[in-house]
């Protein structure tokens, strides 16, 4: 069928650019946000409340460094609880700003330009509070740089054969090619902010951020051989990153652990908590910036559909787990999964059943996918899902294995929420740091945009 | 001479691929040209250039990889065996999630190294940033430039028939 631009189903929020832009104009909106609006009061009241969130993650953080982590409800059989879980939460959510900007790249997806740097930051301060998680789960977390092979006095080396060494290793080049990869895409906007700044102190902090940039046609060319070549190897390495988290689990012979679904599953699930994340955050960015025709409603909408995607994978996912349980005719395997469905823990399972397989569903709904509260509302239920998701994975296997004399009960203590939302905080603070002093959408990938549709 | 070059500026992207182009055939070898975004073609207007990115990266995701599994094996033979439930000290299949990490970390910071130093960058001075006109070339308008170094003389009415927006003498 050839496409009709036909009046009733295309309005102007429905493009990618909305006519009218010029280079210069395009320009001035997005660095005007960095360099010369006032921050408002929504602002100064998120930024406050979660400035005060952030707070009481430290001193969470001091009082663990203090006490150690009997301050959380973890104990033997259920030695890791929530530390571990928000550490494969975060760790997943991080993952979409990856698939956006490296895979949808190399795809030749263009909607994803408008979307792709603030979902780079999202990854970045999601991975850097992921990677806290497991050091502050380690008991002595000062001795967190054993991990790292390093000539050392005791002769000692890592042992190569754990998927807990392997996990640094894949968190810290997971951290490493993000933070290059962001701030390879940001040195031409750094250039555009330095130009454009007018007063000193932006000349001079931008200026040495742009390292120089002046935009000549071989460094634009090296520029952005590197940038695809770092999208390739980052395609990959997403999926590597969080197979290996998955193998932390698969490794081990515990019931409901050991699956070799676990790594594609993972993957989708992080994908799926991933979008969820970009909405939330996205909804919000395009309201208060008045970024409506930057960001359109064609960007929220492919969201939703690939958050309905996903949500299916996992799905299928859970489906499997108890399809296998049944088909090993392992009585342990069985039991975990009718543990799970039925035991103390069955409120979350089905609590996370409504909010990751029942409620996505809405989105086969048209009018559902372009009404902006309702995408806002179901990321929030779906990130909420996929919290409880990792949650129960990681506490319903480990409370009831095989021994019924080991079995015993996780109850979180007040510690272990602070912990929770005092991360949460900690990203929103980043994140507000991030859209008033960077430019949270590409400008020359916007120009570049313009003059290929002008073409 | 004390000045550095000329600088001619532009309106569209297409008007600067012409003009970098005229200025190649017209014989003169260092041409540049300063755009806000990347140009399809320019860099082959401009010529004088070999994407040797590629093949760096590879270097980098080699090494990266092979010095990653060697550490492995050099630490799991050699240097602190531990029998480990009777495995093989060199149990190669546990070593290949750290040499895939090692090998896509080598490769990615090889790439945006050599991003950086083959473009001379962070070069933080440059007489450019002295023209004020040249602030554009990071919003809306499209540069050539061409030094002094060669053939000084007529450059200006070279420049001048290619019709830019204005044409400004770059000091040093």
């Amino acid at each position: 069928m050839a496409e009709q631009p036909s009046a009733t189903t295309t309005t102007p929020a429905e493009v990618t650019l909305p006519p009218g832009y010029t280079y210069a104009s395009i320009t001035d909106k997005i660095a005007n946000i960095v360099l010369t609006r006032r921050s408002r009061w929504p602002w100064y009241l998120t930024f406050g409340i979660a400035l005060l969130w952030m707070l009481a993650f430290f001193l969470a953080c001091g009082v663990l460094f203090l006490l150690g982590p009997g301050i959380w409800g973890i104990d033997i059989p259920v030695a890791w609880g929530f530390a571990i879980g928000n550490f494969v939460w975060w760790i997943g959510i991080g993952h979409a700003g990856t698939f956006i900007s490296a895979i949808l790249l190399l795809l030749r997806q263009k909607w994803r330009t408008s979307i792709n740097r603030f979902a780079e930051a999202m990854t970045l301060f999601a991975a850097g509070i992921a990677g806290i998680f497991p050091i502050l789960h380690l008991g002595r977390p000062w001795f967190f740089y054993w991990l790292v092979p390093y000539p050392n006095a005791m002769s000692l080396w890592p042992q190569w054969r754990s998927p807990l060494v392997w996990d640094f290793f894949a968190i810290s080049t997971y951290l490493t090619v993000s933070l290059v990869f962001w701030y390879m895409g940001l040195i031409p906007d750094l250039a555009t902010l330095r130009d454009r700044a007018r007063t000193r102190t932006q000349q001079l902090v931008y200026g040495l951020f742009a390292l120089g940039w002046r935009g000549e046609a071989r460094h634009w060319a090296r520029h952005q051989s590197a940038y695809l070549l770092m999208a390739g190897l980052a395609t990959p390495l997403v999926v590597s990153v969080h197979s290996i988290v998955s193998l932390d689990f698969a490794i081990g012979n515990t019931p409901g652990y050991h699956s070799t679904i676990f790594p594609p599953y993972f993957v989708a699930g992080a994908l799926f908590s991933g979008f969820a994340m970009v909405l939330t955050l996205a909804i919000p960015l395009r309201h208060f910036f008045g970024l409506h025709d930057l960001i359109t409603l064609r960007h929220l909408e492919n969201c939703a559909k690939v958050l309905l995607a996903t949500s299916l994978f996992v799905t299928y996912g859970y489906l499997s787990e108890t399809f296998m349980a049944y088909y090993s005719n392992d009585p342990f395997e069985i039991y975990m999964v009718e543990n799970r469905m039925a035991g103390p823990y069955a409120p979350i399972y089905w609590a996370l059943i409504a909010c990751n397989v029942l409620a996505p569903q809405i989105v086969w709904w048209r009018a559902a996918r372009r009404s902006v509260p309702v995408l806002f509302v179901l990321s929030l239920v779906v990130n909420m899902g996929m919290w409880m998701e990792r949650f129960l994975i990681v506490v319903s296997s480990l409370h009831r294995d095989f021994l019924p004399s080991a079995w015993g009960m996780f109850i979180p203590t007040r510690w272990d929420w602070i912990h929770l939302l005092g991360s949460i905080g900690l990203f929103v603070v980043l994140f507000m740091l991030f859209v008033r002093f960077l430019p949270a959408i590409s400008i020359s990938e916007i120009r570049e945009m313009l003059h290929e549709e002008k073409a | 001479m004390n000045a550095y070059g000329l600088l001619a500026e532009f309106k569209t992207a297409e008007e600067l691929v012409a003009a970098a182009r005229r200025a190649r055939a017209a014989g003169y070898r260092r041409v540049e040209a300063y755009s806000p975004f990347p140009v399809e073609g320019l860099v082959e207007a401009v010529g004088d250039y070999k994407d040797r990115i590629p093949f760096i990266t590879l270097i980098g995701g080699v090494v990266g990889g092979a010095g990653g599994y060697f550490m492995q094996w050099y630490s799991a033979v050699v240097a602190y065996p531990i029998d480990q439930g009777g495995r093989p000290y060199h149990s190669w299949p546990a070593f290949i999630p750290v040499t895939f990490e090692l090998a896509v970390l080598g490769a990615a910071l090889a790439a945006f190294i050599a991003m950086l130093a083959l473009n001379g960058l962070p070069k933080l001075y440059h007489p450019l940033f002295n023209v004020p006109e040249f602030e554009l070339a990071s919003r809306s308008r499209f540069f050539l430039f061409l030094r002094y170094d060669e053939r000084p003389q007529g450059m200006r009415e070279f420049l001048t028939s290619l019709q830019p927006l204005c044409l400004t003498e770059v000091p040093r």
